[in-house]
């Protein structure tokens, strides 16, 4: 495949050829980049592997954002989960803390993968490590998982927008959650129409998510919308795993996206003009960080 | 138009806190250190848009002292730039600026004093994913994105420069992938950024240098 233009393709494609849809996207990669499969799977392990690290360091200490606005809120919920039965569920939570402590990582400057940005960097991590450890998946099984979610990425960045001053949070948060969902099927062992449905029911929730950050910085609402993405991302990868379908396919549900966020108000595309970031609270933050500096 | 690669989607591997204003700032500071030589003597950081509002909250500061530094998106040394600056000797200031509409929303203006003593300004954008542009250099136009090996030379607005310079290139096995040419005005000097796949040696670049109407060469490393 030359181009990746529709999630549509890259299911059609691996369901004739009976390969998973990373199988496709890697094809994609290595005769663009006239490599070696083998290659773009050792650059994909790299990624794979700050990804864990960044959950690591997370979930270690506690670091303070640049903004002092965040910290510690993964790691709080990791032992809160670990005392006691919590009401969602324990894998889920653990999803969670561990998306919460990239998103902690990557606003202290500490070393993240974007995925696809930086202020949705823990959602892709958060949920397939919980995936690895809950089936007991090599690396490698992984690193495939990975190549789905950026074929889906790249259709998504095409057809609408990675970028939360273009689209909106659902364009960074959003489409993190489509692709960590479509990979999280993939890992199940999920077909791929399966993952295509899973991407399309993630971002069917998000559709319209403002980007509004407070004092313009990437600590709120951000880090706790990667809670949002990850447990989006599971829920809907368990949906579309039990049979469930999308009834509107997912490269339309893409398309939408893309119009959504061309229709969001400026304000609303990483200003910090409007939304929470104009509330009483996200005001006084802004204006006192202002005073700080 | 350039095809996405996966990793696009999934990477940079970046120092936080954003792709924009921390990897990209890190980035363009790169490119401008490369276009300059090595890191500079003196540097006068420009920023504006949203890199003036918020570059402090986003480490965009330390990720552009860093890259004038040599220090890439990923590095974690980054966070103890300004201690790094002055070990090194860097002086520089930051002032926000408003460099007109035209202008991308997230941009850099730095004017440099090279190791050298030559000053050199560059103008570039954070576009996006840690994707950057650079979009003037010495207040003339340029279109460098940095992902491959770029040369970019200044040269009389005369028939044929630029069939010598290819030339030149074409004996040394050096592929041109893209290539712009910009000028003021006609017939005076014009800009050539050729971006190539493979690394121009110095040798090369002599050999360029050799061609009467051509002005200066400088050869800018991708990164």
């Amino acid at each position: 495949m030359k181009t990746l233009n529709y999630v549509q393709d890259l299911i059609k494609e691996a369901e004739k050829r009976k390969v998973k849809i990373s199988t496709i996207v890697k094809e994609y990669e290595a005769q663009k980049r006239e490599t070696e499969i083998k290659e773009i799977e050792k650059e994909m392990l790299k990624q794979w592997q700050v990804m864990k690290e960044s959950i690591n360091t997370g979930l270690k200490e506690v670091r303070r954002s640049m903004g002092g606005l965040i910290g510690g809120e993964g790691k709080k919920l990791q032992d809160y989960l670990v005392k006691s039965n919590t009401l969602a569920g324990e894998k889920i939570n653990l999803a969670v803390a561990r998306a919460l402590a990239v998103a902690e990582v990557n606003a202290s400057m500490g070393k993240i993968v974007a995925a696809p940005t930086g202020g949705s960097c823990g959602i892709i991590p958060g949920a397939l490590v919980t995936v690895q450890e809950e089936l007991g998946l090599e690396d490698e099984v992984l690193v495939d998982a990975l190549f789905t979610a950026a074929g889906i990425g790249i259709v998504i960045a095409k057809n609408a927008s990675i970028s939360g001053a273009q689209g909106g949070c659902q364009a960074e948060c959003g489409a993190a959650a489509g692709m960590a969902a479509a990979a999280c099927v993939e890992l199940a062992g999920g077909s791929p129409s399966m993952a295509g449905h899973s991407c399309g029911i993630a971002l069917k929730n998000i559709l319209g998510l403002v980007c509004d950050p407070v004092a313009g910085l990437v600590e709120v609402p951000c880090a706790k919308r990667n809670a949002m993405g990850v447990s989006l991302a599971l829920v809907s990868a368990d949906m579309a795993l039990a049979g469930i379908e999308s009834v509107i396919p997912v490269d339309e549900v893409i398309i939408a996206m893309g119009q959504v966020g061309e229709n969001l108000p400026e304000t609303l595309r990483e200003t910090a003009k409007g939304g929470l970031a104009v509330s009483d609270t996200g005001k006084k933050i802004a204006e006192s960080y202002k005073q700080e500096k | 138009m350039r095809e996405y690669s996966v990793f696009d989607i999934l990477g940079p591997v970046m120092v936080g806190p954003s792709s924009s204003h921390t990897a990209g700032a890190s980035r363009l500071a790169l490119l401008a250190r490369s276009v300059a030589g090595g890191t500079p003597q003196e540097v006068q950081i420009l920023l504006h848009g949203s890199f003036a509002e918020t570059y402090q909250g986003h480490g965009s500061d330390l990720a552009l002292l860093g890259g004038l530094l040599g220090l890439g998106p990923d590095d974690v040394a980054i966070k103890d730039a300004y201690n790094l600056a002055q070990e090194a000797g860097l002086k520089y200031t930051f002032t926000p600026i408003n460099l007109g509409e035209s202008y991308h929303p997230n941009t850099v203006k730095f004017i440099i004093k090279t190791a050298n003593n030559e000053k050199i300004t560059v103008t570039g954008a954070s576009i996006g994913g840690g994707n950057v542009l650079i979009t003037e250099i010495n207040d003339f136009s340029v279109e460098l994105k940095g992902d491959l090996p770029t040369l970019i030379s200044n040269h009389y607005d005369v028939p044929g420069v630029i069939a010598q310079v290819s030339l030149i290139l074409a004996q040394h096995e050096i592929n041109i992938a893209f290539m712009r040419v910009f000028r003021k005005e006609k017939r005076k000097i014009a800009t050539m950024v050729l971006e190539t796949d493979e690394l121009v040696p110095q040798s090369v670049l002599d050999e360029i240098l050799q061609v009467e109407q051509v002005v200066d060469v400088r050869f800018v490393e991708p990164i």
